[in-house]
């Protein structure tokens, strides 16, 4: 049976177990006693509970495990012995016939394929009436053990929070998990990198062309500090120094000068910014700052340079960080005790003599974490870079030359048509899990720096 | 009573919170050398009014101000007054320590500094110094200086804000509740420097204590419901005051 299917049963069932719980708890004998210690619909939530969740365990259990036990039996079949031996291709005849098996009135481009059709089939169809078959089982049993638990004294709400908790626990660990997960398949992709590159040929070169690949020693141009420089160049020297001081000069104007009024429509305005879709702000870099920037350069006197220049990509991504570092400097400078405010104003210091000597320091923490913060997005920004920014790997300090960032080379090494495994493929990974380190640090040290000044403050 | 002219006058002032009136037609003068206590139950006007005295009420966005305050015969809230120079010489302490995130000669030397009042480092820290001996500070601090200002104890903390305040040399200190956050020892130490304050400022103080504005002060005046429903010398008001209101309030009646 179809998975979607099999929950709205397992789902009617449990609806049927509430219900005929909780009319059952309604009909409790009380006993004499004024109240009982659960009301029936609780009653009925526990015995939902227990029809529910573990058939909906077992279906993702099975789900997980059956695939492996239909290739189990479908290689036990005879025609199974003219796969081929070599994994890849087998994998791929397999994966054909199973498709095939499916979609009734198709047949498969490959002969052994084809003769494969029906077994995959039978398994298919065998091993789904078990998992059918195994769920509703286990939610009538797991039904019927919760109706007989549940009498007039049974601390059915208890166990309800419980599963209430542990249901919350379990959609919180889900991201976690994800994350973990996603760190895991960048470290085993980088780990097969790393062997057929030295490490330190990739962090410490600063060669990159990953078009021209020395298959004696792939490491000598695939040095990734050209990468690096730029990533840091683009996204935390020019980004920041245009998100820097518009970011906390508007948290300033907004917190200690702008009328309520201004304020009511300008923060939004601000904060609407940080939802532009960054995809947009990449074409405003490439069709509108890069040709302003180069004809800028050529009037500086450099008649050469590039319309993908560092600073068009900068400048852009700058603007696109603005918001990130004014709302958390306005958070912080908000969070500062009036107190504080008053106390240098008391002593006849003027607004921006206050601004500029008490709030800004005692908010300082809180801007700082702000400024990481955009930093690490700066740095993992994508769309901009590989719209506005070259794909040249130059280690340069001229803000008119080209520069290459990070993402910008991970999307270049994907696309395309390359092996899985050359190289060139895997060192994408490797660079995206260096970024993936490199963020995460920033990220936790913003936090610390953002916790510490809280607790200061409370 | 004396003769010479008063330090400070208010007269007919009223104070406004958007369409709320929080203080109704005070009129009362203020004295050199001598401590000026106003007492009132919660809500009744003395911090608000206090406040008009070095306009701190500027800083909220709906207050208003009406009637005239003048410091030295010069009306405060005239055009020609400047704020900053104001508040450099009617100094404020407020109800919670807020020293600076900043080290303890750092706090003290903001005022001397935003107003220019030292020549050279030697001056600062002489200013400094000499500060924190007022303020009766001194001793606890002087191997210490560079310690950030919040990490001393509560008491201390206020302390510095009133030798924070002494720096620039006011004429005028206005203490908000000054004791209101401390414990009993620090309270004392806090009425102590009032005490010794007294000949060089005029000071006027906010409390809630009874006893503190009877132990402190010279002349109370009593606040109830934004009304100034009697001001005199501090022995009458406790001993026999002329209004009923101001008795009740004195035996512990309300508030």
């Amino acid at each position: 049976m179809n998975a979607f299917a099999l929950m709205f049963l397992v789902a009617g069932l449990g609806l049927i177990g509430w219900l005929t719980a909780r009319s059952r708890a309604a009909r409790f004998d009380r006993g004499g006693a004024k109240r009982l210690h659960s009301l029936p619909a609780q009653h009925g939530f526990f015995v939902a509970m227990w029809v529910v969740l573990p058939a909906l365990l077992f279906v993702a259990a099975w789900g997980a495990i059956s695939p492996a036990l239909v290739k189990q039996t479908v290689l036990e079949h005879p025609a199974a012995s003219q796969l081929p031996q070599f994994d890849f291709e087998r994998d791929a005849l397999l994966a054909e016939a199973s498709r095939v098996a499916e979609q009734p009135g198709v047949a498969a481009f490959d002969p052994v394929a084809q003769q494969l059709v029906a077994p995959t089939r039978a398994a298919k169809v065998r091993y789904d009436w078990i998992g059918t078959a195994g769920a509703i089982l286990l939610a009538f049993a797991g039904g019927a053990y919760a109706f007989t638990r549940i009498r007039a004294s049974f601390p059915a709400r208890s166990s309800v929070e419980r599963g209430m908790m542990l249901m919350l626990l379990v959609a919180s660990l889900i991201a976690i998990l994800t994350t973990v997960g996603i760190f895991l398949s960048l470290l085993w992709e980088s780990v097969r990198f790393f062997g057929q590159v030295s490490i330190t040929d990739f962090l410490f070169g600063t060669h990159w062309s990953p078009q021209v690949i020395d298959p004696a020693r792939p490491g000598r141009s695939l040095g990734a500090v050209p990468l690096f420089w730029g990533t840091f160049f683009i996204g935390a020297v020019i980004a920041m120094i245009v998100a820097i001081p518009f970011g906390l000069m508007s948290a300033i104007y907004l917190t200690q000068y702008a009328a309520p009024q201004v304020r009511r429509w300008m923060k939004p305005i601000l904060e609407i910014l940080a939802g532009v879709p960054t995809v947009v702000y990449g074409y405003f870099a490439a069709l509108t700052v890069a040709p302003a920037v180069r004809d800028l350069a050529v009037a500086f006197g450099y008649p050469y340079a590039s319309s993908e220049s560092a600073l068009a990509a900068g400048l852009v991504m700058g603007v696109m960080i603005i918001p990130f570092v004014s709302s958390m400097a306005d958070d912080s400078i908000a969070a500062v005790p009036t107190a504080m405010r008053d106390g240098s104003l008391a002593m006849g210091a003027t607004k921006s003599e206050t601004i500029s000597r008490v709030l800004i320091p005692a908010a300082l923490p809180g801007v700082v974490a702000g400024i990481l913060l955009a930093v690490s997005r700066a740095i993992g920004e994508t769309m901009i870079v590989v719209m506005a920014a070259s794909g040249a790997a130059n280690i340069t300090l001229n803000p008119f030359e080209s520069a290459t960032t990070v993402t910008k080379q991970i999307v270049d090494l994907l696309t395309g048509e390359s092996e899985f495994d050359s190289p060139k493929t895997l060192a994408a990974f490797a660079l995206g899990l260096t970024l993936f380190v490199i963020t995460l640090l920033l990220n936790i040290v913003a936090l610390r720096v953002v916790k510490r000044y809280r607790e200061a403050y409370e | 009573m004396t003769d010479a002219p008063h330090k400070m006058t208010a007269r007919d002032v009223s104070v406004f919170y958007g369409e709320k009136q929080a203080v109704k037609n005070v009129s009362i003068d203020i004295d050199m050398d001598r401590v000026t206590a106003f007492i009132g139950p919660s809500g009744c006007g003395k911090s608000t009014f206090l406040r008009t005295l070095n306009r701190m009420n500027d800083t909220i966005g709906n207050a208003r101000v009406e009637g005239q305050i003048t410091l030295d015969g010069e009306d405060i809230y005239s055009s020609g007054m400047d704020v900053v120079q104001l508040r450099a010489r009617v100094g404020m302490v407020f109800q919670k320590p807020n020293p600076f995130p900043k080290s303890i000669f750092e706090n003290v030397a903001y005022g001397p500094r935003i107003h220019g009042l030292a020549n050279s480092k030697a001056d600062l820290e002489e200013i400094v110094a000499r500060s924190l001996r007022r303020a009766g500070l001194w001793e606890e601090v002087k191997d210490r200086l560079n310690d950030s200002g919040t990490a001393l104890s509560g008491g201390q903390q206020q302390r510095l804000c009133i030798a924070r305040a002494i720096a620039v040399d006011p004429e005028v200190i206005l203490m908000d509740e000054p004791a209101s956050a401390l414990d009993p020892i620090a309270t004392a130490k806090i009425e102590e420097l009032i005490h010794e304050l007294r000949g060089r400022y005029a000071i006027v103080i906010v409390t809630h204590n009874m006893q503190q504005a009877a132990r402190v002060s010279q002349r109370t005046a009593f606040f109830h419901l934004g009304n100034l429903v009697e001001y005199g010398d501090t022995d009458n008001i406790f001993t026999a005051p002329r209004e009923e209101r101001t008795k009740d309030y004195i035996t512990g009646r309300y508030g």
